[in-house]
């Protein structure tokens, strides 16, 4: 590594910079089709069916017990979906508005993967932080770039020029700028609680005083962690159905609605235009479980083992380790996602809206008064 | 019918009851699949379909136990077939004899052009002669429209043998256990 050293600070900081982007977008994207996959199966299983168990690739398919155990799981669709939506013919209808039917896509995707990069995704390994962009205010940030994810909708809702893209569209404006309300309002008394906006901190905060979700563990039991947990518990519950709002996932998928408006805003696009909405969309869910992992389950910390502590030099093992146990954290946040789009039904427009502006955003605003209130009595 | 509509207590408003109900479906559901291996989809390609007893699949020229064919070339069924998909060349006074006794002539040519075939089984109903069944093939198949047009050649070879060549046997028997009743099947 002596040419490493030779180089000066600036370009050590941009080289491992492209490098940690390189090793987080590659995987997102393979998570992302094997999101598909999941849920695809997860649906199957709940369904009391098989689910997808087709596809089977010449040289492997024929190792004599993987072979047809990955055939069975379904493990190479994801490769043939992602085939297909290159080859399939991409086709513009004639009424779009074109420039915003091209625009819309790429914005809609592009806000997923911004989200990503303040994300602390493990300790650290060797000398570099396991996370892209270590900012400040972490979740300002988090918040600007999320509300960008409705333009792509709203986008290509308009572009479309038709009835049902059209109501997908205005349906997802007033369902996601009702909803950041309320998760802007249910994070805040995690900051009453930490004192820092940077998600780095937020970690070691849980890491000493216990998660945010359920501070009884690390710090002990004291007077003012007992009280804390109905606060905790309410602005997880809060932030966890304001994502699913947020990433237009059941039971608030008002955008999409197949059953009401063929496919909402997505109906007049094909091939990979279409595949990036998706792509979007797994990758919108994937940056929500990885925030609530990291501002309520303690990221990449667990309170035993020792695991709760950034690795010392040369345990390289441990910094992979808190990489998988973040990983897994928010790998089971999405098993949540899915489970709760196959178990319950859609939510009513109006009441959506009832529930968002009526019930969330007061319980939040109660929530930040009894944080406050907790903090200023047990004498913080 | 009146449903009563009970008012939804405070607990139930909550949404909470429905939600719980539905993890323990779900899960179950889940679970059950995961574990006993019993999902209730038919793999179909590898497990063939079973074709119950009555069905009405693609329609065959069968032969009778000689191997002789049962088509007399008397064109009802052309005649009667709603989609026209039955198109029948009689031989003519100058065409080879029919390959059994007993019959006058037999079909020079006889073509179903499955595209057009609605299965009903109108000419398995008329036909005098049992010639023609509806058997329970039901996925037919073709790189081209031409090949979905079957010949006599192919239609015997699909179709089989079906005894009974007593003509109108069976026919005077189904007349006749119609007039007692109830109907013996």
């Amino acid at each position: 590594m002596a040419w490493l050293d030779s180089l000066s600070p600036q370009t050590q900081f941009v080289f491992f910079t492209l490098l940690k982007i390189a090793c987080v977008l590659g995987p997102l994207l393979t998570l992302v089709a094997y999101a598909v996959l999941a849920e695809r199966k997860v649906s199957a299983l709940i369904q009391d069916r098989v689910g997808p168990n087709r596809v089977n690739l010449p040289l492997i398919g024929s190792i004599p017990v993987l072979g047809p155990f990955l055939t069975k799981l379904g493990f190479w669709h994801p490769l043939v979906d992602g085939v297909k939506s290159f080859i399939k013919e991409d086709f513009t209808p004639a009424h779009v508005r074109k420039i915003y039917f091209w625009l819309a896509p790429a914005i809609s995707l592009v806000p997923a993967f911004l989200v990503i990069a303040v994300i602390p995704f493990g300790s650290t390994l060797g000398a570099q932080k396991m996370v892209i962009a270590d900012l400040n205010v972490g979740i300002l940030y988090t918040f600007g770039i999320v509300s960008l994810g409705v333009y792509g909708i709203v986008l290509a809702g308009y572009a479309a020029n038709s009835k049902f893209p059209f109501l997908g569209g205005i349906r997802a404006s007033a369902q996601m700028i009702s909803y950041e309300i309320a998760m802007g309002m249910s994070v805040i008394p995690v900051f009453l609680v930490v004192g820092d906006l940077n998600l780095g901190k937020i970690i070691e905060h849980q890491a000493q005083n216990g998660w945010n979700v359920l501070p009884i563990f690390g710090g002990g039991f004291s007077a003012q962690s007992l009280l804390l947990i109905p606060c905790g518990v309410i602005s997880f519950l809060i932030f966890f159905i304001s994502a699913l709002a947020e990433t237009n996932r059941l039971p608030f998928d008002m955008a999409e609605s197949e059953s009401e408006l063929v496919s909402g805003y997505h109906t007049e696009y094909s091939s990979m235009k279409f595949g990036m909405f998706f792509i979007g969309e797994y990758a919108n869910m994937f940056a929500g479980a990885a925030m609530m992992t990291t501002l309520f389950l303690g990221g990449w910390t667990l309170p035993f083992l020792g695991l709760d502590v950034a690795p010392a030099d040369g345990e390289w093992w441990k910094g992979l380790l808190h990489i998988g146990i973040f990983m897994a954290k928010m790998l089971g946040f999405m098993f949540t996602f899915i489970w709760i789009r196959w178990m319950l039904p859609r939510f009513r427009y109006d009441q959506l809206m009832d529930l968002g502006w009526r019930r969330m955003i007061p319980l939040a605003l109660a929530n930040i008064i009894l944080t406050a209130a907790v903090l200023a009595l047990t004498n913080r | 019918m009146i449903v009563k509509r009970n008012e939804l207590t405070w607990f139930e408003r909550l949404y909470l009851p429905a939600l719980i109900g539905g993890l323990k479906v779900t899960s179950r559901h889940f679970l059950n699949t995961l574990t006993t291996k019993t999902p209730v989809t038919q793999q179909y390609p590898e497990e063939p379909t079973k074709v119950l007893p009555g069905y009405r699949g693609a329609p065959y020229l069968v032969r009778d136990q000689d191997g002789a064919t049962k088509c007399v070339s008397c064109q009802l069924c052309e005649f009667v077939c709603p989609p026209k998909a039955i198109r029948i060349t009689p031989p003519g006074p100058t065409g080879k004899p029919a390959d059994r006794t007993n019959a006058e002539k037999m079909p020079e040519e006889f073509e179903i052009n499955m595209l057009r075939c609605i299965f009903c089984g109108l000419c398995q109903e008329v036909c005098p002669e049992e010639a023609i069944f509806l058997k329970s093939d039901f996925s037919l198949t073709g790189l081209a429209r031409s090949e979905m047009i079957y010949d006599k050649e192919k239609l015997l070879a699909l179709g089989g043998t079906h005894p009974g060549i007593q003509k109108w046997k069976h026919k005077l028997d189904e007349a006749k256990e119609q007039e007692t009743f109830p109907v013996k099947v």
